[in-house]
């Protein structure tokens, strides 16, 4: 039997004082009441007709869906291919901007942490507040549709995120090392070279092979903005409303995240 | 003396190691990878002439956002901006609500084998599906608005709060939970007590993370019609109106960054 309450009834233990309990009750209040409001506006934007009719739709969906059109493989050998370039090529060109902006945005490293340092954090926060759909989007606006806009925008949303825990990394290095690099008379470069580059390395593999599977991950849907691989196929497929040719896209989008994952893994696990 | 005799004097200079030891297999990785780089870089079209046409509207692009333009469209801006913030707010509490039950059946030193192996499977869905391909599903199911984007980022939370949840708790401290076991707590006291105050702080800092993040997906999940300010964007690029496009985004990237500030304030306060 819990103790928490006297034999008349009185509580002899509480978690928190009566001021402190009421703060929080009023705070799950307001937030309980900022949820209903949420909840509320997005009931009225509903049609609830179609949200009552969802399951049949649903089971129609799935119904046309299955079986996949095995056949439509041979048109998707050539967008898959397209994917994994632009996931792969994006990352590549992402890094060669990263590193120097992980430099230059690095409190240990920059070179004036009043000019430089607030632009680098700009350019970090700016390309990875916008999703690379929107970059793809801006991209095929800008230089037309087809794999070159989905490579940039790949490149474009990952130098952020790349750069961001790059710097984090080389602002977490042992300073003893580089100290000790500088004593031997190293100019600049080979303090950069041997003293720091050496700890930043399984960070910076780590960095570039997760990035990369995301990569692969967002590079599938770019298509729907016009932007290259297999994702132009799944706009067309829907377009015309072909459901067994959806299914199959989708299970080869699953197939290529999981082949990725399991990839990204193993390299992680030999570097690390 | 010749540098070959004072060599063997001395011994061979130092030589920084090499990245792989193995000579045969770095070199076939560095020639596979160059082999790839040319099929790859070979095997994209591009068409320089639409490209350089395409500069001088990039330009002009880049040139909107020293002018953007928030008031020509300013009434769809707003709409879209609090149908975002809605939606975003409304998917982070149901997907935490979700994601914690799940969170603790996916921990394996507090959940039974056949629980564990069911919500693992839950986060792995939810983690190998893309939020747009959820979005484009639950557009054609439930029809276009903000509903099916809630349901979409509500699924996505899911997948990445649970996996993390559930990571905590196998790395908590064995002996607190122990020692509320000792008391005699039942299973609930138990978590309330025991298991709850260690990944708390975590769970606060995640669930401020996956707010920031749910902002930034509801600002492309309008792209397939599943609401939020994705749309009106959609539109101002469709029709060239670059000045309305860098108003949006630059109010997407100031709401980041004040989301970023807000949660690296309370992550800092509960940890």
């Amino acid at each position: 039997m819990p103790v928490s309450s006297l034999a008349d009834g009185r509580k002899s233990w509480q978690l928190r004082d009566r001021n402190a309990q009421l703060t929080r009750w009023f705070a799950y209040f307001a937030a309980v009441a900022i949820f209903m409001w949420c909840w509320k506006k997005i009931s009225d934007s509903t049609t609830w007709f179609f949200v009552w009719d969802a399951p049949r739709i649903a089971s129609d969906i799935g119904s046309r869906a299955f079986p996949p059109r095995w056949s439509y493989m041979d048109k998707l050998w050539e967008p898959l291919w397209d994917t994994l370039n632009i996931a792969t090529l994006g990352t590549l060109l992402a890094l060669v901007f990263a590193v120097p902006i992980a430099f230059l945005a690095a409190r240990n490293t920059t070179p004036s942490a009043v000019f430089v340092r607030p632009i680098a954090l700009l350019i970090i926060v700016s390309s990875r507040s916008i999703n690379s759909l929107i970059w793809a989007l801006l991209l095929v606006a800008v230089i037309g549709p087809g794999v070159l806009a989905g490579l940039i925008a790949i490149a474009l949303r990952s130098i952020g995120f790349c750069a961001k825990l790059l710097y984090e990394a080389i602002e977490e290095i042992d300073h003893k090392q580089v100290e000790a690099v500088t004593a031997t008379g190293a100019g600049p470069l080979q303090v950069m070279a041997y003293g720091i580059l050496p700890q930043i390395m399984p960070a910076f593999a780590g960095v570039a092979v997760f990035r990369w599977d995301i990569n692969i991950r967002e590079s599938t849907v770019l298509g729907l903005v016009g932007a290259g691989g297999i994702g132009v196929q799944m706009q067309a497929s829907l377009n015309t409303l072909a459901w067994p040719q959806v299914a199959l896209i989708l299970l080869v989008i699953l197939l290529a995240v999981i082949v990725s994952e399991w990839v990204s893994a193993k390299v992680r696990g030999a570097i690390i | 003396m010749n540098t070959a005799a004072l060599e063997t004097r001395i011994g061979k200079p130092w030589a920084k190691p090499a990245f792989i030891r193995n000579p045969y297999l770095r070199w076939a990785l560095y020639i596979s990878a160059a082999v790839y780089l040319v099929l790859a870089v070979s095997s994209i079209e591009v068409n320089w002439a639409r490209v350089s046409e395409g500069l001088v509207r990039g330009w002009n692009f880049l040139a909107s956002f020293a002018e953007p333009d928030f008031l020509s469209r300013g009434r769809d801006i707003r709409e879209g901006m609090i149908e975002s913030a809605i939606m975003t707010v409304a998917s982070t509490v149901v997907g935490i609500a979700i994601s914690v039950p799940i969170g603790l059946g996916a921990a394996r030193n507090i959940a039974p084998l056949p629980v564990y192996l069911i919500c693992r499977g839950i986060v792995a869905l939810s983690r190998a599906l893309n939020e747009i391909i959820v979005a484009i599903l639950m557009v054609a199911i439930f029809g276009f608005g903000p509903l099916a984007g809630f349901i979409t980022l509500s699924f996505a939370t899911i997948g990445f709060l649970s996996k993390l949840l559930a990571e905590d708790i196998e790395d908590m401290d064995r002996v607190q939970a122990e020692a509320i076991r000792a008391t005699g707590s039942s299973w609930p006291q138990w978590i309330n007590y025991g298991v709850q105050p260690q990944v708390m702080p975590r769970l606060i800092g995640l669930s401020m993370y996956r707010l920031d993040i749910n902002f930034r997906e509801s600002a492309v999940l309008g792209l397939v019609g599943a609401g939020g300010i994705g749309a009106t964007l959609n539109t101002a690029f469709d029709r060239y109106e670059f000045d309305t496009a860098a108003a949006i985004l630059i109010i997407i990237i100031a709401t980041v960054m004040v989301l970023e500030y807000l949660s690296g304030v309370i992550r800092a306060r509960v940890q």
